[in-house]
């Protein structure tokens, strides 16, 4: 199979059914070991077992990030070449990533009370995730409100794009300006800083929720296919029905 | 494993991304359900393709 072949939604699905139970598999093993791996790490030094909230924040805050990128790949997928399941895709990782996003502010917040003595402060990190959060909630909000889907594709894919100069604003807030966030400390110049006991729960936990994000995003693309087959099954009935009282 | 002081922190986090997690695994099955049925019934009624094929064919 080749990757012409799976524009086609048909095929698309038929490998979706085929892949989903090895995904779903995988990763609940993944998560498995990285919870272990998160329970058994030592306490910092300085923050304690708090640092164990790590494990879970980092990943979902790489993957609020991750997913955008993706639905902006996929709105070039829409507007420059037309594919078929370009806006199936963006449309169904909206809402994984918005998931992903308020558990990774929510989950900051958690850790920022006891090691900062605040669950928020209004600084160039916090401040950028929470408008990528308002901006996934917008995206869902247009893919609602505008019935015919191929209008709200081009619309939503040209907001995805606009809203992807956010992702290199949170990347590098906390380098251009004054933050409590702590600078990046695995994605970094010279190599990650963290210690071998953190840096290994904290990379299993990323591929997990990786693994995770793409097993949710390919049940979630091939419902919105059949939502789409259900649509226009709808509307070749209503046509129908006009014909037949005309 | 003792968790310290911030306990509560530490275990709301977790408890907060595994209903997360749960809920949007959830959702997406029942709204496969809910998708499948619907075509079921429109299949059902007469509805078809213009490529002819079921409407619930993944092969």
């Amino acid at each position: 199979m080749t990757l012409i072949d799976l524009a086609n939604p048909t095929r698309f699905l038929s490998l979706t059914t085929r892949l989903l139970p090895w995904l779903a598999a995988a990763t609940a093993m993944l998560l498995a070991i990285g919870l272990y791996q998160s329970a058994m790490a030592p306490d910092d030094y300085q923050q304690g077992a708090t640092v164990k909230i790590m494990f879970i924040h980092v990943p979902n805050a790489w993957l609020a990030m991750f997913v955008w990128g993706v639905m902006s790949l996929a709105a070039l997928g829409t507007l420059v070449w037309r594919h078929p399941l370009a806006d199936v895709a963006a449309k169904a990782a909206a809402p994984i990533g918005a998931a992903f996003t308020f558990l990774a502010l929510v989950t900051g917040s958690l850790w920022g009370r006891p090691m900062w003595g605040t669950y928020w402060e209004w600084d160039a990190r916090l401040t950028s995730v929470l408008i990528l959060f308002l901006m996934y909630l917008g995206l869902i909000a247009l893919w609602r409100a505008v019935e015919d889907p191929s209008r709200a594709a081009r619309a939503a894919a040209i907001l995805t794009l606009v809203g992807a100069i956010n992702l290199p604003i949170i990347k590098f807030s906390v380098d251009w300006w004054n933050t409590l966030h702590q600078p990046a400390s695995v994605m970094r110049m010279g190599g990650p800083s963290l210690d071998r006991a953190y840096l290994i729960p904290l990379l299993v936990m990323a591929v997990a929720f990786s693994l995770l994000f793409v097993t949710l995003h390919l049940a979630a693309m091939r419902n919105e296919i059949l939502r789409r087959r259900v649509r226009a099954l709808q509307l070749i009935q209503v046509a129908q029905a006009s014909r037949r009282s005309a | 494993m003792s968790l310290g002081p911030y306990a509560s922190f530490i275990v709301a986090s977790y408890l907060l991304v595994a209903a997360v997690v749960v809920l949007l695994i959830v959702w997406i099955g029942i709204d496969y359900r809910r998708q499948k049925r619907r075509l079921g019934e429109l299949e059902a009624g007469g509805a078809v393709r213009r490529s002819g094929r079921s409407t619930t064919d993944m092969k």
